[in-house]
């Protein structure tokens, strides 16, 4: 996979270098202040009518839970309560006593390690059960049994083996996440089309060219959409994970606001899972669409 | 006649569970060097699965193909192929997929600047060098097949197989495309075989026309030699007689003798 994105590294830096002769033929250019004026407008479609929303719903928020005896604080209530912690996220009091980034932080390295571990391993099985019919008759119905249970049904298992908190997270964030990864890249070898594995025949091309030439760019798309589903499935399962090992992570930070009846500190959370969970996605989407430039038939 | 290329006693028989086919029965043909043959025949008579034979992506049941004397049932660049579809990478520009072949091809006898050299000398026979940073989406479908012609040269293939090569082309690219194959055949003397279904075609490039009856048990119906001078220029041979009477012996056998009975 090394390989097409060392090249997109030289294309990224080729526009650059063509726009300049587009800069010197200023006659066709509109003004600038046009120009600004056109990309405000674009900009103005896209944010207003979220933010729009954005302050409605919390209008309705705050006009809902405002009465006296609401179970849930309204959002005026919510700020008041967790200025602190937005405001001031790295203090470290010791033990579980720490701003919300050495929590989320402590999560995402858990996902990073468990997400990469299951990248690896569900591309490789991947390849193993597209390639081979055999592999896939033998493992095939394992993984369509495997995959539908739950991630926290893992847990206990996991804790019994790994007998420590740590380790079990990891394995149920790779566990939840290694299946559509498997399965997306599997569909993507079956369809490399056979004008593909003919030109590396006819090239003589050895297996292991065969895998980072042909392989792995022509089922990149596919590859990328179980990296997709997966990173999502990983940061669904860590705050159910961390709520029931314990110690420092975002979802045991959400369990002990709840047991400390800070409902205001549950609600910030959310917010931040959400905001990350989107930023994770974009991020392995964004990779997708660098990396498989150009993969798509023509 | 000295074989370069002999295609012996070949049978392909299709099994799918019970049921047999038979594709192709007994085809005998020797082809010389730098010889210009064309197969032509309905679809489905089983010309393509021919050509896969001879390049070694699909075995012949019984009979062999012979190269310079020697069995090839494997596939490799000393039989390359322009497919129908050009079949070139879309993750690689037009420089890389013609890269590809020679780095393996010559990967002891040449220095990488001679790679390099080779490749683009390629690319240029094909007048295909000056997109040789674009990717194939970025090309026209006449260029995808220029470049899949300069990958299969590039490799300085001791036969070309060209699978109905010019097939997926508007009618005036087409004229081009062959004359550059003409013209490329002329220069370099390379032993060509095509696959193709289309009459005119078949008369203007070929020394011999390999015609072949309908399938099932396709065979070598009848093997028209053309005996135009080189070079041919497309505009003359529409006045000549010995084009017309070539063209005339191939439709008589396509349209009359062996009529292709499905379309009708």
């Amino acid at each position: 996979m090394n390989m097409p994105a060392t090249k997109m590294d030289i294309e990224a830096a080729t526009p650059a270098g063509t726009a300049a002769p587009v800069v010197a033929m200023t006659p066709k250019r509109p003004p600038r202040s046009e120009t600004y004026a056109r990309m405000a407008r674009e900009t103005a479609v896209r944010v207003i009518p979220p933010l729009v929303v954005i302050a409605l719903l919390t209008l309705v928020w705050e006009l809902v839970c405002r009465r006296a005896g609401s179970a849930l604080p309204p959002p005026s209530r919510v700020f008041k309560d967790t200025k602190e912690l937005i405001l001031d996220p790295f203090f470290d009091h010791g033990g579980i006593d720490k701003g919300l980034f050495w929590h989320l932080s402590a999560s995402l390295q858990r996902v990073a390690l468990g997400y990469s571990l299951s990248a690896i391993a569900g591309i490789a099985l991947g390849v193993l059960v597209g390639q081979s019919v055999w592999a896939m008759r033998g493992l095939d119905p394992l993984f369509q049994v495997l995959r539908t249970i739950p991630p926290l049904a893992w847990l206990p298992l996991s804790l019994a083996a790994f007998r420590d908190g740590q380790p079990s997270a990891i394995f149920v964030i790779f566990i939840t996440s290694i299946w559509p990864i498997i399965i997306n890249t599997a569909v993507g070898i079956r369809n490399i089309p056979q004008d593909y594995r003919n030109v590396a025949a006819v090239v003589q091309l050895n297996p292991l060219e065969f895998f980072s030439k042909i392989m792995i760019p022509a089922a990149a798309p596919y590859i990328f959409t179980g990296l997709r589903i997966g990173i999502g499935l990983s940061w669904l399962a860590i705050v159910a994970a961390e709520m029931l090992i314990g110690g420092v992570g975002i979802g045991f930070f959400i369990w002990d606001a709840w047991n400390s009846s800070h409902i205001s500190e549950i609600i910030l959370a959310l917010f931040y899972v959400g905001i990350i969970g989107f930023v994770l996605d974009r991020l392995i989407a964004g990779l997708g669409k660098i990396v498989t430039r150009g993969t798509a038939p023509n | 006649m000295t074989a370069y290329l002999k295609l012996d006693h070949i049978d392909k028989i299709f099994t799918r569970g019970a049921a047999t086919t038979e594709v192709l029965k007994d085809i005998n043909l020797t082809i010389e060097k730098g010889e210009y043959v064309s197969i032509i025949g309905h679809s489905g008579c089983g010309k393509s699965t021919l050509l896969n034979i001879i390049a070694g992506l699909t075995g012949a049941t019984t009979g062999g193909v012979l190269l310079e004397n020697r069995e090839v049932n494997s596939p490799g660049p000393d039989r390359a192929v322009v497919f129908q579809n050009h079949s070139l990478l879309p993750w690689l520009t037009v420089y890389e997929n013609v890269r590809l072949g020679v780095d393996k091809v010559f990967a002891r006898t040449k220095t990488r600047a001679e790679r390099d050299a080779w490749v683009m000398h390629n690319l240029n026979l094909v007048q295909m060098a000056h997109a040789k940073d674009k990717r194939p989406s970025e090309v026209s479908g006449g260029m995808k097949q220029r470049v899949g012609i300069a990958r299969a040269l590039a490799m300085e293939p001791k036969v070309l197989l060209l699978d109905e090569p010019f097939g997926a082309l508007d009618a005036l690219t087409r004229a081009h495309l062959q004359d550059s194959v003409m013209a490329l055949h002329q220069k370099l003397g390379n032993t060509i075989l095509m696959i193709t279904h289309d009459v005119d075609e078949a008369v203007l490039l070929s020394d011999r026309i390999v015609m072949m009856t309908n399938g099932p048990s396709a065979r070598i119906g009848e093997v028209l030699e053309v005996p135009l001078a080189r070079p041919r220029k497309r505009l003359d041979l529409a006045t000549s007689s010995t084009y017309l009477k070539c063209r005339q012996r191939v439709l008589e056998f396509l349209y009359e003798r062996h009529r292709f009975v499905e379309a009708a």
